[in-house]
């Protein structure tokens, strides 16, 4: 697997007159991962999104700046917005299975890629599945209903369906905050495990986890990045005042 | 007054309303079946209508109900699918849009007679298809394509918004995630409306009297080629259907059992509506099983 990267220049995102994001450059490494933490409506998920073009769905919604994979600035407007998705995997805070099977689920993407040869798809599967750590539960019922999983289960398997078509990159919005504490831990482990292979963005909410999880941390406050350094200094050494009272709780 | 008695009076006043609309469709169904289904038999529902004479049936207008149906839903379908796709998913949000969407709420309201006197002006007339299944086809198509559109529209918009993005960010186009995620979860809201439609179009008499017509050629069910003009098959031949049978005979009927005639075929299309309606339900309710719960 190649490394590859990620890097924002200057990213501006305004709905309307209002900017929810405000000059943002940051650069993620491979084979890490770098949380975004930050208070409610700081701009932390806005920013997510606009790194794989979802905010282009949304109407009224502008996004200015660069952001660059290698050499591609793939936000400027002859960026091949379909085929760049596929280098990027998005994971959503509420688990979000296709109405299919969860075979389907995984094997929808890659077929779609071009992977019509029916023992490569149900290699692809298995892999996607033993990599999320949830062949073990489902390979004896692959064709039942994917909403018939548990929430952790059907969050593990969007991440395997994400994995599924090879991405450079995971994005990951607050990918375990629907969750218990037992599924949690188990998507902390995946993360840890992931990394290995791919550049993850994960958004949290929860303090511990990003200290748990990432090697780099950003701390996200009005739209704007306050602070963005090496997880363990972000959490016992900040350098700005703001970062401080974040995380010792006396706001947000 | 005291909130409780307050409360009391309103629960009453509602269960009274509730129970007064019941009655009332509960009766209007009961006197139409109970008038109606003694006269329907298997002779009724297959022969030739009598002009002057007792014992006809009403087999070629529910034949021709029946045709015209499937030709109304052969042409409504993909364009109100289409249409409706466009509505929600690639219109931009602006005036236009909200003009059109107007224009479609409109048409849907347009009195069914209104729409039958445009169809004898504009696709009788203008453009010669003189009276014909066809020309009752596109007349219905008229009244019924906004509410294909709306219907479609509505189940689209209903599919989560995380289930399209989810798609989208696998790096699946625009199309084929409309094809293969979002209508299949819409489906069941699509397909039910579809049937109500389908209802509403079987029932329909005023939009048809001045387009597919007041009578039927003398029918020979054992010709099969669509291009003879006695073929039950042509679709551009005049063709009278149950409800405007049912209007005709009430109004010019010389039979001496014309009453009976038009009780029994009365007492036909409301079954057949009711079965519509429960098939959309029963439909409606599998698919949504069958799309979202355990196998």
């Amino acid at each position: 697997m190649q490394s590859i990267g990620l890097s924002a220049k200057d990213l501006t995102v305004s709905y309307g007159d209002h900017a929810a994001v405000k000059r943002v450059s940051l650069d993620f490494s491979a084979k890490q991962v770098t949380a975004l933490i930050g208070p409610s409506g700081c701009g932390k998920s806005t920013f997510l999104r606009s790194l794989n073009r979802m905010n282009d769905l949304i109407p009224n919604c502008t996004v200015t700046g660069e952001i660059w994979i290698r050499d591609q600035n793939i936000n400027s407007p002859s960026t091949d917005v379909v085929s760049l998705r596929q280098k990027i995997g998005m994971v959503w805070q509420r688990p979000n299975p296709f109405h299919k099977s969860i075979y389907e689920n995984i094997a929808f993407g890659p077929r779609y890629h071009g992977t019509k040869n029916k023992k490569k798809l149900d290699e692809i599967v298995e892999q996607s599945l033993r990599k999320a750590a949830l062949w073990e539960e489902t390979k004896d019922r692959l064709h039942n209903s994917a909403l018939a999983l548990s929430g952790g289960q059907q969050q593990r398997l969007c991440i395997a369906r994400s994995i599924a078509v090879k991405p450079d990159i995971i994005l990951m919005d607050e990918p375990a905050s629907a969750l218990d504490p037992v599924s949690t831990s188990k998507i902390e482990e995946l993360i840890s495990e992931l990394k290995q292979d791919y550049c993850i963005v994960i958004v949290t909410h929860n303090m511990h986890q990003a200290a748990r999880v990432s090697e780099k941390t950003a701390f996200f406050l009005n739209g704007e990045v306050v602070e963005y350094d090496d997880t363990p200094k972000i959490f016992t050494n900040p350098q700005r005042p703001e970062t401080n009272d974040y995380i010792t709780g006396r706001f947000g | 007054m005291s909130a409780k008695t307050a409360d009391k009076i309103a629960t009453a006043v509602i269960v009274g309303v509730a129970a007064f609309i019941v009655l009332v469709l509960a009766g209007l169904l009961g006197f139409i079946l109970y008038r109606g289904v003694g006269h329907i038999s298997f002779h009724f529902l297959t022969s030739a209508p009598e002009t002057i004479r007792k014992g006809g049936g009403i087999g070629p207008q529910l034949f021709n109900s029946v045709f015209l149906l499937v030709l109304t839903m052969i042409i409504t379908i993909p364009i109100g699918l289409g249409a409706g796709i466009y509505m929600s998913e690639y219109a931009p949000a602006n005036k236009i849009t909200s003009g059109i969407r107007l224009i479609v709420e409109v048409l849907s309201s347009v009195p069914s007679i209104v729409v039958g006197l445009f169809g004898l002006l504009v696709i009788v007339n203008l453009f010669g298809f003189g009276f014909s299944l066809f020309s009752g086809a596109l007349a219905l198509t008229v009244f019924n394509l906004p509410l294909m559109v709306r219907i479609t529209e509505q189940g689209l918009k209903g599919v989560p918004r995380e289930q399209k993005e989810a798609s989208l960010a696998l790096g699946l186009s625009k199309w084929k995630t409309i094809t293969s995620v979002m209508l299949p979860i819409a489906m069941p809201v699509i397909l039910t409306g579809t049937i109500l439609a389908a209802g509403r179009v079987f029932g329909e008499a005023a939009a048809l009297l001045f387009t597919a017509g007041m009578s039927s050629p003398r029918l020979d069910f054992t010709n099969w080629n669509p291009l003879s003009p006695f073929s039950p098959l042509n679709p551009f031949r005049p063709a009278e259907t149950l409800a405007v049978h049912i209007w005709k005979i009430n109004s010019e009927g010389l039979a001496p059992d014309a009453a009976q005639i038009a009780a029994g075929a009365s007492a036909v299309l409301v079954i057949t509506v009711l079965v519509f309606n429960f098939a959309a339900r029963w439909l409606g309710r599998y698919m949504y099983r069958k799309f979202t719960a355990i196998k």
